[in-house]
């Protein structure tokens, strides 16, 4: 079962652990990332791509079933300003065994930072800035390309 | 050729606009020429377009290499390299 959700809704992870748990899956790991409060940032805002995003993350999560042994892949995003400390991401994989629910987890955070259309935008003391990528991500993304 | 174009984050804030839709001559074949095409118009275009290297695109909603030929293509997104997660 793949879960794709795309939102300006905050993300509630009891739902979707819950959502997530499989009659045939023994494991559930999941990653939630969240607005960081460091260095002085009072709001971020994502832009997204409307209809491009979900199929890149349909397109994600389709890879990972293929490659492990899954009930579920879930990944679920919000979109639109948040405030530290928000949940801006959350990504679950269920399967029968641990090793491969946590590898499918790493996977589906890995590739979403590279393969979806989402921008980030930062607001300090009122000025705001485009986030720019990070070459970490491009190499965490590649590292699966086995 | 007829194209939807859109643009996204800084893109879309240099030109000022998240979509319109352009007739390009034939000499435009690729997403690269499209991207110089637009430069040429001046003004957010060119500074939108100054740095091609800093620009990701993608046809009919699927992402593509700026060398990617436009034959067939509706939709056009030109973009920065995305930050989401």
């Amino acid at each position: 079962m793949i879960r794709v959700h795309v939102s300006p809704d905050p993300i509630d992870i009891a739902t979707e652990m819950t959502l997530a748990e499989r009659p045939k899956a023994g494991a559930v790991a999941s990653f939630c990332g969240l607005v960081r409060a460091d260095d002085g940032v009072d709001c971020l805002e994502l832009e997204h791509y409307p209809g491009a995003t979900e199929a890149a993350l349909e397109r994600i999560a389709d890879h990972a079933l293929a490659r492990w042994s899954l009930q579920a892949a879930t990944i679920v995003h919000r979109v639109g300003p948040m405030r530290p400390g928000e949940r801006i991401v959350f990504v679950a994989a269920a399967a029968p065994h641990r090793r491969d629910a946590l590898d499918a987890c790493a996977y589906l955070i890995d590739r979403l930072k590279t393969d979806a259309p989402f921008w980030k935008r930062e607001t300090r003391d009122g000025q705001a800035s485009w986030v720019e990528a990070r070459e970490s991500d491009a190499a965490a993304a590649e590292r699966w390309q086995a | 050729m007829r194209l939807t174009v859109l643009y996204f984050a800084w893109v879309r804030e240099r030109i000022g606009q998240a979509e319109e839709v352009v007739t390009v001559p034939a000499e435009v074949a690729t997403v690269a020429d499209l991207v110089g095409w637009l430069a040429a118009r001046g003004g957010g275009y060119a500074e939108a377009m100054a740095a091609p290297e800093r620009l990701r695109a993608a046809i009919d909603q699927n992402f593509v290499g700026l060398d990617a030929s436009l034959a067939g293509a509706r939709e056009v997104a030109i973009f920065p390299p995305v930050t989401g997660g």
